[in-house]
């Protein structure tokens, strides 16, 4: 609720001299959750850098090896209805769709998906302790209502988690973010793009202040012929995930050549598991394997009270949604579970 | 606990001189930068049609067109949308003749104190311009980010299903 | 002659061209030169005493006038008494910016005023509070020790205590054939209309105001800014012609009511205050309850003993209580009863009516309760009802003026196919979903509060009428100018209907569901008295065919008075008022319930829900499907606007059963969801396919126009219907709401 002042960067140099010299300056994309963060006093920028007429943020284009890279100034809609992400990446578009609501995706960037901030009750309110908001001024949720935080990744210092749908689906595509900054450009694999809370919960990914997310690659492999998104919510849409699940299979007939799994609403960023995934290759594809591949992913998962079902309707959910990419046509409007 | 939003900004902020296109009119406004699309239509340019609900992109009742497009008018801010083309509820009726749209409402009875409407109806064109929503499952997913706490759910779908099956709309 | 008639037809809204186009304004809508806007700055404390306010950096922002708090609010009306509105609890109302007391989160601890909204909101974060803080309790089942029966008071004559104990209840459960026992758990829920409570009051000058403010009862806050801020009544003026919903919330004066008013009044300049999302959640709520329930029935299905008792949160400066306990015994006979209603006083502002308050939450438990009962009986749960089915309200003894439940049970289950459900629980699928059919009664009190209302007719055929009361959304507009076009046979077209007002004659608060009779009665009262003016008017012209008729002797229609024995005699009533000079003829009348003649009987509407639910086999969600709920509500004016009364609180059942809750954490004494982003209501997506039933009751002795009201019965019955449903779907019964779809895995 604080004044800021306003720029629009005319091009990705600009925009990144802009921000290079001003600690407290925050880019501005879509808006749609750094306006409601400042509105709630949690975001605080000195200045606002409009980077919406950035040309080289707004395409979606195919690459030389395959593959297709997702400008960050892209709107989410734009992207999700885009022919190719249809036709190659309906996962990825599926994902989308179940997100937040058709203006908001009208509205909010590739990239912004990416620096959502969670939807943690006790973060959101700018009067109470909060270890992400205000480091070390403690963590009222951990015993307080739970029911929408984490139980993978945890740590004492923070229990919240990351709510995109979006980058559940890129988690599980291997996608790839690409960036720049003052000394340059560099890429980062979508699984080391977000971070676990740890000691640094008031840090949510690996990006730098001073950087800009340019696009996302995804690679040539979209799992378009077998893939299922399920989000499982308090209402059937418009709300955030408590689970969600993509799954992405390649199959020869029905054993498991190829498999990712990432799961939302459980922990601090999108949850894969490499152990569960090598598991499931060459099984075949049934409740009785996705079972035991859920029992992998959640390993160690821990519950904090109000949220402790999530455990047991994740493992549900994985099964179900494993099955369900089996049949991806019978996949419903707002990625609810198939009739 | 509360952390005070403090001006960090060290210079003064000048107003934002924003020109729009609100409802094929030109509107030019001298602003301030954290001025929301929303307050901007409502308080500077009295165009109180659409409504202010919740503030924070959960409710749906400040959606407003912009460039063709459904957008939430609260969570934009009006100088990012410097020479964009917005129109909201006023401007959907050509003159006395209502929107289709409109018309299906009233016939429907798919409003009661009438205040997430303008919304509801700003959102159904923008759906209708989308061309996405095929069956009345999708509709209503597709018009799930606009609450109506009267409960005129099931009248706004049979509303828009009418218009959308009915070749009334163009 | 009924040729005409307008009522009992499907009359689309007559302000629905407004409300379609943005015409519409609400209370914060109005414009209105060198407004000032007003910020209020709410208690981040639960409980304790404000310590220090420093308000020079707020001051120092260019364009904020005025900081209010208590230490240089003006000064104010002394006694409680002149605080009270018409729907005060007993207690000590809450006054804002009293004292340095903390009485609950989120009370309003200061208004900055600034010249713009953004500035005032900018500045309402930049006053120094200093706070000294104290113990709380927020929680209503730590603090079940601390129950007591509610202080009586003004609002007790509408809300009486439950009736004393009959027969021998611990006797007679202990030793039943069949019996029931179980508790259940409501939260706190919020009325949450989208538009936010706002005032927007204009300063007149010489202590006059016009208000433009969200409320339910025009001359309800007329009397309040009055009476707090000593100025004559008829020198406060409240509008209020269009309201964004409001469900209960606009029965009490809001305190952005109270802040605007006094800094208008105080800088002697027009203000407007408007609450944000947050703010919404600190002024009334529906109460959090624990049921425990007791009945029981011999091996055929009659009750032979029904307990119910009641604990219920209220704040510790009123004591909220609604009707919960007895609804039992209105709807079932049985020898031996045991009801109680109880509050805890906890630090949280007072609860307050929301849609069907008390009834909702007692009905689901009841008749979830009745359910859990037909399975040890193994008697349809239908069947059950129709076992214990009574003309009688066996509380009071009094039999129903009418009471068409049976055709509601039978007509709603017909249309929904009950008679296809197997009653064995999980035994009905759809692919991955398990299918379940629930059923529940609904009962809801048939108000009239007095009203008046004047007409006048006008040299240009205008029928002018005029009250207080607001339109909700509820379609009071339209239901208004059927009844009256009717009663002088005129068309919807030569009626305007004025509303919304404090200066017009008197309306009861909108609530209750009591606005059609109350308004409506008054309306044909005065229509009498009009028609008898206009009649002796007429008999006045020289050689008239109306000199000898009586009121008997004429009918009216089309804009004309027909003798009735002669319908080809007529003269038109513009020709009447041209007689009069021109001058408009004009009567005021108040209609009001027969309270002698009802004495005798029981007031009640009814109503049966049937849902379909399907719950998914492995991860729970639920979707309620269809419904269909039959109403028996007397007359039903505007089958239209009746049957958007009827859905919209069809899916405040949805709501209630599946999705709706406050959290509140006890140990920050907060509600942590206060945005309608975490506080769910129903989407599109969560509606399926309602059907609505209208029985036909008659009934001639309730009120002139036999009409019962529909505002709040579509809702009493669904959130048991839908926990039933859920049950027959998936064997478990969930006691708790709203039922978390993790639940039924």
């Amino acid at each position: 609720m604080n004044n800021f002042g306003y720029k629009q960067a005319e091009d990705t140099r600009e925009a990144i001299s802009l921000i290079e010299h001003n600690e407290t300056a925050k880019f501005v994309a879509g808006g749609t959750n750094l306006i409601d963060l400042w509105k709630y006093n949690i975001a605080n920028p000195s200045q606002l850098i409009d980077i919406n007429h950035l040309a080289e943020l707004s395409e979606i284009k195919t690459l030389e090896h395959g593959g297709l890279r997702l400008g960050a100034g892209v709107k989410n809609a734009d992207t999700a209805y885009h022919p190719v992400v249809e036709h190659q990446y309906p996962l990825l578009s599926k994902a989308i769709l179940a997100g937040a609501s058709a203006q908001i995706r009208n509205m909010a960037s590739n990239g912004g998906n990416l620096l959502q901030r969670t939807r943690c009750y006790y973060f959101y309110d700018a009067e109470v302790p909060c270890n992400k908001r205000i480091p070390g001024s403690g963590c009222p949720a951990k015993d307080g209502y739970n029911r929408i935080h984490a139980i993978l990744g945890t740590s004492e210092h923070c229990i919240a988690v990351f709510p995109s749908d979006m980058c559940v689906a890129l988690a599980a595509l291997d996608a790839v973010v690409n960036i720049t900054g003052p000394t340059g450009n560099r890429s980062i694999a979508f699984a080391d793009f977000h971070r676990l809370p740890d000691n640094r919960p008031d840090l949510d990914n690996n990006l730098k202040k001073d950087e800009l997310i340019t696009s996302i690659d995804l690679p040539e492999k979209g799992f378009a012929a077998n893939y299922a998104y399920l989000k499982l919510r308090d209402r059937h849409s418009y709300a955030f995930a408590l689970v969600s699940v993509a799954t992405a299979l390649e199959l020869k007939g029905n054993t498991i050549e190829d498999v990712k799994i990432a799961l939302g609403g459980v922990a601090h960023k999108p949850w894969r598991s490499t152990e569960a995934e090598e598991f499931l290759k060459g099984k075949a594809a049934n409740a009785e394997n996705f079972s035991i591949a859920a029992d992998l992913i959640l390993q160690g998962a821990k519950g904090f009270g109000y949220n402790e079902f999530k455990i047991k309707l994740a493992k549900k959910a994985i099964i179900r949604n494993g099955l369900m990419a089996l049949n991806p046509e019978s996949q419903l409007p707002g990625a609810q579970p198939s009739a | 606990m509360g952390l005070k939003p403090q001006n960090l900004h060290k210079e003064p902020i000048l107003n934002c001189s924003v020109t729009f296109k609100i409802n094929g009119e030109e509107r030019n406004v001298s602003i301030q930068p954290w001025v929301s699309l929303l307050d901007c239509l409502r308080d500077h340019l009295n165009l109180t049609g659409t409504k202010k609900g919740c503030d924070h992109g959960q409710c749906g009742a400040c959606t407003v067109l912009c460039d063709g497009k459904r957008i939430l008018s609260c969570l934009t801010l009006a100088v990012m949308k410097d020479g964009a083309e917005i129109t909201s509820v006023e401007g959907i009726a050509k003159g006395d003749d209502l929107h289709p749209i409109q018309q299906a409402f009233i016939d429907h009875d798919a409003f009661q104190c009438g205040y997430c409407t303008p919304g509801q109806i700003c959102s159904a064109i923008g759906l209708l311009n989308e061309g996405k929503a095929g069956s009345r499952e999708e509709v209503k997913e597709l018009m799930s980010g606009n609450l109506c706490r009267c409960g005129a759910n099931v009248g706004i779908i049979d509303a828009i299903m009418q218009v959308k099956d009915g070749g009334s709309y163009e | 002659m009924e040729l005409n008639k307008t009522v009992g037809k499907s009359i689309s809204r007559l302000e629905g061209k407004l409300k379609v186009t943005g015409a519409a304004k609400y209370a914060a809508e109005y414009k209105v030169d060198d407004l000032l806007h007003g910020y209020v700055v709410s208690s981040p404390v639960t409980k304790g005493k404000i310590t220090k306010i420093d308000t020079s950096r707020a001051m120092a922002i260019p364009g904020v006038i005025e900081v209010l708090s208590h230490e240089n609010r003006p000064k104010l009306a002394w006694f409680d008494l002149q605080y009270m509105d018409m729907d005060a609890p007993p207690g000590t109302v809450f006054k804002p910016l009293y004292d340095e007391n903390i009485l609950y989160n989120g009370q309003p601890i200061a208004l900055v005023v600034a010249r713009d909204f953004e500035t005032a909101r900018y500045a309402s974060a930049q006053i120094d509070f200093e706070f000294e803080e104290e113990i709380f309790q927020t929680c209503l089942e730590d603090n079940l020790d601390k129950a007591r029966p509610a202080k009586k008071g003004f609002a007790t004559a509408l809300k009486p205590p439950p009736p004393p104990p009959t027969g021998e209840f611990e006797t007679a459960f202990a030793n039943a054939a069949v019996k029931v026992e179980s508790e259940f758990q409501h939260g706190t829920e919020h009325h949450n209309p989208i538009e936010l409570f706002a005032t927007t009051t204009v300063y007149e000058g010489k202590g006059k105001l016009t208000i433009y403010d969200k409320t339910q009862g025009t001359i309800n806050n007329q009397l309040f800014v009055a009476n707090i801020f000593g100025l004559r009544y008829k020198n406060v003026r409240v509008l209020a012609p269009f309201v964004g919903g409001a469900f209960g919330s606009g029965l009490r004066p809001q305190y952005q009511l109270f802040l605007c008013v006094m800094a208008a009044l105080h800088l002697k300049q027009n203000v407007r205050v408007v609450l944000d999302r947050k703010q919404m959640f600190s002024f009334s709520h529906r109460p959090p309850a624990i049921q425990k329930m007791r009945f029981a029935s011999d091996m055929n299905g009659r009750l032979t003993a029904l307990g119910h008792e009641v604990v219920a949160e209220t704040s510790n400066f009123e004591d909220y209580t609604e009707p919960t306990a007895s609804w039992s015994h209105r709807l079932y006979p049985a020898p031996n009863t045991l009801f109680k209603h109880k509050i805890v006083p906890l630090d949280v502002y007072t609860p307050m009516d929301m849609r069907a308050p008390g009834g909702s939450t007692a009905l689901h438990a009841i008749e979830c309760t009745m359910d859990e009962l037909s399975y040890k009986l193994k008697i349809d749960p239908l069947e059950l009802r129709l076992i214990n089915y009574s003309d009688v309200d066996q509380a009071s003894k009094k039999p129903y003026t009418s009471k068409a439940l049976r055709e509601c049970y039978l007509q709603a289950a017909e249309k929904f196919g009950w008679k296809d459900r197997n009653p064995e629980p999980r035994s009905m699928k759809r692919g991955n979903k398990l299918v379940g059919y629930g059923m529940a009664t609904g009962i809801w009190d048939a108000y009239q509060f007095p009203a008046r209302v004047q007409l006048m007719m006008n040299s240009d055929g205008l029928l002018v009428v005029n009250n207080a009361t607001t339109d909700i959304g509820t379609g009071t507009l339209t239901v208004m100018t059927q009844i009256a076009a009717d009663e002088l046979g005129l068309s919807l077209e030569n009626v305007d209907f004025r509303y919304g007002d404090s200066k017009k004659p008197f309306s009861m608060f909108q609530g209750g569901s009591a606005i059609t009779s109350s308004t409506g009665v008054a309306i044909v009262v005065a229509a009498r008295a009009l028609r008898k003016k206009l009649l002796k008017k007429a008999a006045e012209m020289n050689s008239s065919p109306f000199k000898k008729a009586g009121d008997e002797d004429v009918f009216f229609e089309s804009g004309n008075m027909h003798l009735k024995k002669d319908p080809a005699v007529m003269i038109s009533l513009k020709d009447i008022i041209a007689f009069n000079k021109g001058i408009p003829i004009k009567t005021t009348n108040m209609g009001k319930p027969h309270m002698l003649k009802l004495r005798k009987y029981s007031l009640a509407t009814h109503s049966a829900s049937f849902v379909e639910v399907e719950v998914d086999q492995d991860v729970g969600t639920v979707t309620v499907t269809r419904a269909v709920t039959a109403v028996a509500a007397g007359k039903i004016i505007n089958p239209k606007t009746a049957r958007s009364q009827i859905l919209g609180s069809m899916i405040w059942g949805v709501s209630k059963a599946l999705h709706e809750e406050t959290i509140m954490d006890a140990k920050l004494g907060k509600y942590m969801n206060a945005n309608l982003g975490e506080y769910h209501i129903p989407v599109h997506a969560d509606i399926g396919e309602l059907d609505v039933i209208f029985a036909d009751e008659k009934d001639e002795l309730i009120n002139e126009l036999g009409t019962k009201g529909v505002g709040e019965i579509g809702l009493v019955g669904m959130p048991a219907a839908i926990s039933n449903a859920i049950f027959h779907a998936t064997g478990k019964r969930i006691y708790k709401l709203p039922i978390h779809f993790d639940e039924l895995i």
